[in-house]
């Protein structure tokens, strides 16, 4: 089977992004992955299905293994049948090495195992079920609760002379989430980091089925709360492709103003922090005021400081007079005028820059080889960007221009997110200039029973994925959405490697990964 | 450094009046020693312990320390160890695999302790309930004295809840 052959071959997913879905067997599995990733593409997703139930022709293949791949025409998804009586799936983290604890999830949760792969550990579980019980299996009632056990799970030991562990976490000194970091080190240079996460999980696949999509709305909002645009959005989309909805043009351009709006008020946080971490409290206090400026105006405008439940299928719950787009043009010019100062100054103080420059260094072979992804993967070489190389309404009108850097490291995120913001700026202009006028709300209309939808929508982290399987009476059979985070926690261990320890919490906040958005 | 100089002198001060306790946040006055909280004064040192949220809840915690609500400047602060917390400000859902760091964190807050729940999570299970993995509201493993509904709550909303703690924790 040929990769380039598959928009022929394959099923176009209807709705806005460009995606094709094909059935195929573990070879042509493996061959598809080895071939994309020859051709420089990468993977965006890894998921599982439990299919009892679904299709009584085939008894023998109850689950199904999903993988989604980013090809020059588009998104590739790839559906393989999985025998329950072996319940075994090909290993591709040769290929794409993030997909390592995406694979040590399925067995997780449900039981898959990764034929070839050389880590076996478990990742999302801990000890609140035992490793034969998989809780997305649809024989796996959601409300059972089994005895809790000790984790015990196995670090990778580093030995020599001199070295020793710092245990960090769950409960972390700051306003963080909760997961844990093995440093072995030597004096205190980093020899190697081992993060442990899942402390969040708390069922959210498992609660996405037999909700109705309507249902559902609320749930994707909340995958990962300082995300929530980008998988209500991706979420819409995926709904409106099972249900052959087409939204009103003026709600997919409000859907974009609100996705700007949550890209730049995430990085003038991270820039504040960033300020903050490297001893410079002025930046900290600074960018927070703008920040805090934004929220309110958002919270006036589309009652929601952080626009939750803005964006829902079949259009969005908001809309802008004439006064409303001033008020955001004068918030604009407030920020980017502001932003302008601050950045001079940020460019202009050694001390910071001496903290940001060379410090937590992915080059731009290692962030391919890894997959690295969104905003991080941005400044080490990555010219991926969904809004601007697979752009959908109204992004196909408003010519994105990508920021990269090579460098990969602290200063280079610092400066991504200082460009992204000015980009931002100049959309959510061209936006305001051009909304259409129209209805902002159309109905769904009923799902199709069986139908895949996916959404794909480039987030101020990188790009957010959701994969609707579609159920009965227009209820949510099974729901993935993917965080870029999955993509670049593995990244941060080779960013930290050989760097001082007191600089770990600066290169952590510069990529300022999801735990929610992971840890599911 | 003339241009630092110009640009905090340009932004001058934002902070603004903290809000007013609410009695109706009280989930029950828990008898705490008077004698004790009089040494403590109005300063209040405070633990985040994120026990399984979505973030949303900990982007307004965040924002309790920017200039306008500026909680330091009302003699609270966030503290890096339970060690040397008065209050734990605690957001949820309760994951199970949080459920043992969330006790020890307590277990590790001296008394007398106050926990404020944060965000409707926090109160009720919110979204997320309770299931396999999830054990829902905070009181559900922890002792509450106040809870604070929202999806995130509003910074002044948690501030709020927090003054409201720290007035019951005065009055007994």
């Amino acid at each position: 089977m040929k990769l380039d052959e598959f928009p022929a071959t394959f099923n176009k997913l209807p709705g806005a992004i460009p995606a094709w879905h094909g059935i195929v067997n573990a070879d042509d599995l493996r061959e598809l992955c080895e071939q994309a990733q020859h051709g420089g593409g990468k993977l965006i997703a890894l998921w599982g299905s439990d299919e009892t139930g679904r299709d009584e022709s085939d008894e023998h293949d109850h689950y199904a293994l999903h993988v989604a791949l980013a090809t020059a025409p588009g998104m590739l998804v790839l559906t393989m049948p999985v025998d329950h009586e072996r319940p075994a799936i090909p290993d591709i983290s040769d290929l794409f090495p993030a997909a390592n604890r995406m694979q040590r999830t399925m067995r997780d949760l449900y039981g898959l195992h990764s034929i070839g792969a050389d880590d076996h550990r478990k990742w999302l579980r801990h000890g609140a079920w035992p490793g034969s019980v998989h809780p997305l299996r649809k024989s796996f009632d959601a409300n059972t609760i089994c005895e809790t056990s000790a984790d015990d799970y196995p670090f990778v030991p580093v030995s020599g002379n001199g070295v020793h562990e710092i245990p960090v976490g769950p409960v972390h000194a700051g306003t963080i989430e909760p997961g844990h970091f093995r440093f072995s080190i030597v004096g205190e240079r980093v020899l190697r980091l081992e993060e442990r996460l899942g402390y969040k999980h708390k069922g959210i696949e498992k609660r996405f089925e037999g909700m109705t999509l309507e249902q559902g709305t609320k749930l994707a909002g909340r995958v990962s709360g300082d995300t929530t645009v980008a998988y209500a959005w991706a979420y819409a989309q995926a709904v409106e492709s099972v249900s052959g909805c087409t939204p009103p043009e003026r709600a997919l351009w409000l859907r974009a103003l609100l996705l700007e709006l949550e890209r730049i008020h995430n990085h003038l946080g991270d820039l504040g922090y960033l300020g903050n971490d490297a001893g410079f409290a002025f930046g900290h206090s600074q960018f927070w005021i703008l920040k805090e400026d934004l929220l309110r105006m958002n919270a006036a405008l589309f009652g929601h400081r952080y626009l939750m439940d803005c964006v829902v299928p079949g259009g969005v719950n908001c809309d802008l007079d004439n006064a409303a787009m001033l008020r955001i043009a004068d918030m604009l010019r407030h920020i980017e005028r502001e932003t302008a100062v601050l950045k001079d100054i940020y460019d202009d103080h050694a001390g910071m820059q001496d903290r940001f420059l060379t410090t937590g260094r992915v080059a731009p072979e290692l962030a391919a080889q890894l997959g690295l992804t969104g905003m991080a993967g941005r400044a080490s070489g990555q010219a991926w960007d969904a809004r601007a190389q697979f752009p959908c309404m109204p992004y196909d009108k408003l010519d994105v221009h990508m920021a990269t850097h090579r460098n990969g490291d602290v200063a280079a995120r610092v400066i991504v997110r200082f460009e992204e913001v000015f980009e931002s700026i100049r959309l959510i202009r061209g936006i305001l200039e051009r909304l259409p006028a129209s209805d902002t709300m159309v109905e769904t209309g009923n799902a199709e029973e069986g139908a895949l939808g996916i959404g794909w929508v480039e987030g101020w982290r990188g790009e957010v994925m959701v994969a609707l399987h579609a159920g009965r009476d227009n209820r949510i059979q099974r729901l993935h959405p993917h965080d870029p985070s999955w993509q670049n926690w593995p990244a941060l261990e080779y960013a930290i490697m050989d760097n001082i320890v007191p600089d770990f919490p600066l290169i952590n906040k510069s990529f300022n990964l999801s735990y929610s958005g992971v840890d599911l | 450094m003339e241009q630092i100089l110009k640009q905090i002198f340009r932004t001058g001060i934002k902070t603004e009046a903290p809000p007013q306790p609410d009695d109706a946040l009280r989930r029950e006055v828990r008898q705490i020693n008077e004698q004790i909280l009089r040494q403590v004064g109005r300063a209040l040192a405070i633990r985040h312990v994120d026990a399984g949220s979505c973030n949303g809840c900990e982007l307004e915690i965040h924002c309790l320390n920017n200039a306008y609500y500026n909680i330091e400047g009302l003699g609270m602060r966030f503290v890096a160890s339970p060690r040397h917390a008065d209050m734990l400000l605690v957001t949820g859902p309760v994951s199970r695999h949080m459920e043992e760091a969330l006790k020890r964190t307590w277990d590790a807050t001296p008394d007398p302790k106050l926990v404020v729940a944060l965000g409707d999570c926090g109160c009720d299970g919110g979204i997320f309930g309770e299931n396999y993995a999830s054990r829902g509201e905070i009181a559900n493993v922890i002792p509450v004295d106040v809870t604070v509904p929202g999806c995130p709550p509003t910074p002044t909303e948690i501030l709020q809840g927090i003054l409201t703690a720290v007035s019951m924790r005065n009055e007994s």
